[in-house]
Order: C-alpha cells, then structure tokens, then sequence
C-alpha cells in the first residue's frame, strides 16, 4: 500500500507512522476550514432561524 | 468496488465508526480507543494488528486533541519527558508479551479477558459514580484552576525522598522512581492492549504524583502523542499497523470529535455520563460474549458481540447528538418567544 511494501521494517514503520502523522494534520486543518465555513449555516439551519 | 486493498463498504463503515468514537471522545474527553481493539479483535484481525491498528488510531486522535489544545499550555513538559522513558519500556514489554503470546496462540484470549475486566470495572465505577452524582476527576481543563488539594496518597508518596528528585511545575518535589513506575505501569497496559491509557494515567498523575489536574489532563495528552507514536513504531515493525483500518477511522473520528467538543456546551455532561458507563459495561460484556461464542464454537455470537460493540456506541454518541440538537432547537425558539412576549 502507497509502495511502503517494499521498505525495510524500520523504513516502512516510519513511513506509516509519519502516513498518520501528516493525515491528522490536514484533518485537522481540513475539518477546521469546512467547519468555519459550513458551521454557520449548519447551526442556523437546526436552530430554525 | 476497492480502495487503499480494501472493500468501499467496508471502509465506509470503519469511518462510520471513527466518527461514533470521535462523538464520545470529544464529548467526554475520553475512552476513545477503549472500542477500537475489541471490535477489530472481533471482526477477526490478528492481535498484533487489532493492538497496533489502535494504537496508530490513538496517535492520530491525540495528535489532533494536542494541536486543539496548545493553547491551553498547560503541561509540564520535565515530567512529561521523564515519563517517555518508563512509557517506551512499558510499550515495548507490552509488545514482547502480545507477540509471545500470538506464538502460543493465546493472544487473543488473554488480550480479551483483560479488556472484559478492564472495561467492565470502569463501566460499573463510571456508572456508580454517576447515579452517586459527582465524584472522580474532572478532564475539564478549561473550569479548573492549578490551586488544589494534594491527594494524601500524592503526599505519603511525595514523602518518600527516594534520589534522584524531580520537581514539578509548583515546586512540587517527587521521586524520578515514582515517576518512571506511574509511566512503565501505563505504558505496559498501552503497549498490551492497544490503548492510550489516559483513563489511567490521568487519575495516577493526580492521585499517586499529586500533579494539579488542568497539568495532569496536559501533560497525559502530551504523553499519549509519544506513547501512541512510540507503540505504533514498534507495533509498525512487526507488521502491526494496518493503514486501511486506520485512515478511514480517523477521518470519522476527527470529525465526529468537532461535533462531539462543540456538543460539550450543550449538553450537561452529567446527565449522558450514566450512558457512557453502560457502553463500556455493554462492551465488557461485548467482548465476553465472543469468548463465550468461539468456546462453544457459535460463530453467531461473534455477530452478536460486533453489533453490541456498535450498537452500544450508536447509543451513547447518538444521545449527545439528539442532546445537542434538541438543546439547539430549544434555544432558537426561546427569542421568537421573547420577542412575542414584548
């Protein structure tokens, strides 16, 4: 998977947990930006306003 | 149709469950990975890649609550670090011994029985704490101030000036053996059953080290970062960590941990905690069924134990949910009624 096979076992277990380390950050990002800009009207929306 | 090795509906589901998890997480601040390893032991991974795949989860998730919480500042990183040694020996002895047993085909058993205790014995204190009303330590790092009561245990402890010394944020004075011991016993239990051990670690910084809370919540945090990196490494090597498990698990749980934190000042706590000690009691009694089920050789019972596992999240996250919006609804009609009243 994303060719982290044919890595040794030290390279390739950085690489995963480096994979996970980089998709938090853009979530994080990611969720912060759609939140900021569809919260809003999310929030109205259930609120009946 | 497949992506990443890995069937759509099955990764969907995955991220239906992260986003259940993230819901709890958010909203309680806690046990987000206590489902994680059980469900993936019942679904029938090997243990080594149900414990590693929850432990990169655990990565993922703490990774995201550290970035939320940076600014809160509050972690006294000297202990933080001093704890990273005892946390690392504590993984790895945790590993070795889930790799042993995996040799003697008795991983999975054992890995099982330790979380039907686990989880059963923090479900029943959650759920007598609760109806008892109040009770155990807050994880609210925003309502609670440094100035505290040192726990006697803490103090009977602190007494015992065992060198090397260190002192913590408040001039507080403990011996380094206490320390590394607090951080190996956390460490063990990550290491072994795929956890972060914040449920753990959080009390013993407070009742056994005497560290003020809003830095006991911190500085756990701060060491769930390196104990769920750390443990994903070594689990990583040994094959443990299954990315097709862990992306989409993170990618609802990140999410539904937004939903869950923003439900937090909607909903009294208080009144859903009872909730949460039952979904921990259900997945004890979850992961007992499936004991039971491969026992007497009823492959039944396995389904019976994923859909408890599931269903006993569904509830808890889906009451937060109905929770926040009917607090929602309620308070979009209380200015139209206001405004009537004029």
């Amino acid at each position: 998977m994303f060719g982290v096979e044919t890595l040794g076992p030290t390279a390739q277990a950085v690489a995963l947990v480096g994979m996970v380390l980089v998709e938090a950050a853009v979530l994080y990002v990611g969720y912060g930006a759609l939140t900021r800009l569809v919260g809003p009207h999310v929030d109205r929306f259930i609120r009946g306003q | 149709m497949e992506f990443l090795g890995v069937s759509l509906a099955l990764l969907g589901m995955f991220a239906g469950f992260g986003l259940l998890i993230g819901i709890l997480f958010g909203f309680f601040g806690m046990g987000g990975s206590f489902l994680v390893t059980p469900a993936l032991l019942v679904m029938g991974y090997p243990s080594r890649v149900a414990v590693g795949s929850g432990l990169a989860f655990v990565f993922g998730t703490s990774v995201i609550a550290t970035l939320k919480h940076r600014d809160l500042g509050q972690v006294d990183y000297k202990l933080g670090v001093s704890m990273i040694i005892g946390t690392t020996l504590g993984i790895e002895v945790g590993k070795e011994i889930v790799l042993h047993l995996e040799e003697l085909g008795l991983a999975g058993n054992i890995i099982s029985v330790t979380y039907v205790v686990l989880l059963g014995g923090i479900g029943l204190f959650v759920t007598y704490e609760s109806l008892k009303g109040g009770g155990g330590v807050s994880h609210d790092v925003e309502d609670a101030d440094e100035s505290h009561d040192v726990p006697a245990l803490a103090q009977r402890l602190q007494s015992y000036a065992i060198p090397p010394m260190l002192t913590l944020r408040g001039g507080v004075q403990v011996s380094l053996w206490l320390v590394l011991a607090v951080a190996f016993a956390t460490g063990l239990l990550s290491g072994f059953l795929g956890v972060g051990g914040g449920f753990i670690r959080m009390p013993a910084l407070f009742y056994l080290i005497g560290v003020p809370v809003p830095i006991a919540v911190g500085t756990d945090l701060f060491e769930i970062v390196f104990s769920g990196g750390i443990g994903s490494f070594l689990y990583a090597q040994s094959g443990g960590v299954d990315l097709s498990i862990v992306a989409p698990l993170l990618a609802g749980s990140a999410f539904g941990a937004r939903l869950g934190s923003a439900a937090t000042s909607l909903v009294d706590e208080e009144g859903i905690k009872v909730y949460f000690g039952l979904m921990l009691l259900g997945g004890a009694v979850a992961v007992a069924v499936r004991q039971v089920g491969d026992a007497v050789g009823m492959p039944v019972l396995d389904t019976v134990s994923f859909v408890m596992i599931i269903g006993s999240a569904l509830l808890v996250s889906g009451a937060v949910v109905v929770s926040a919006i009917g607090a929602m609804r309620e308070e979009g009609r209380e200015p139209a009624a206001t405004s009537q009243a004029d």
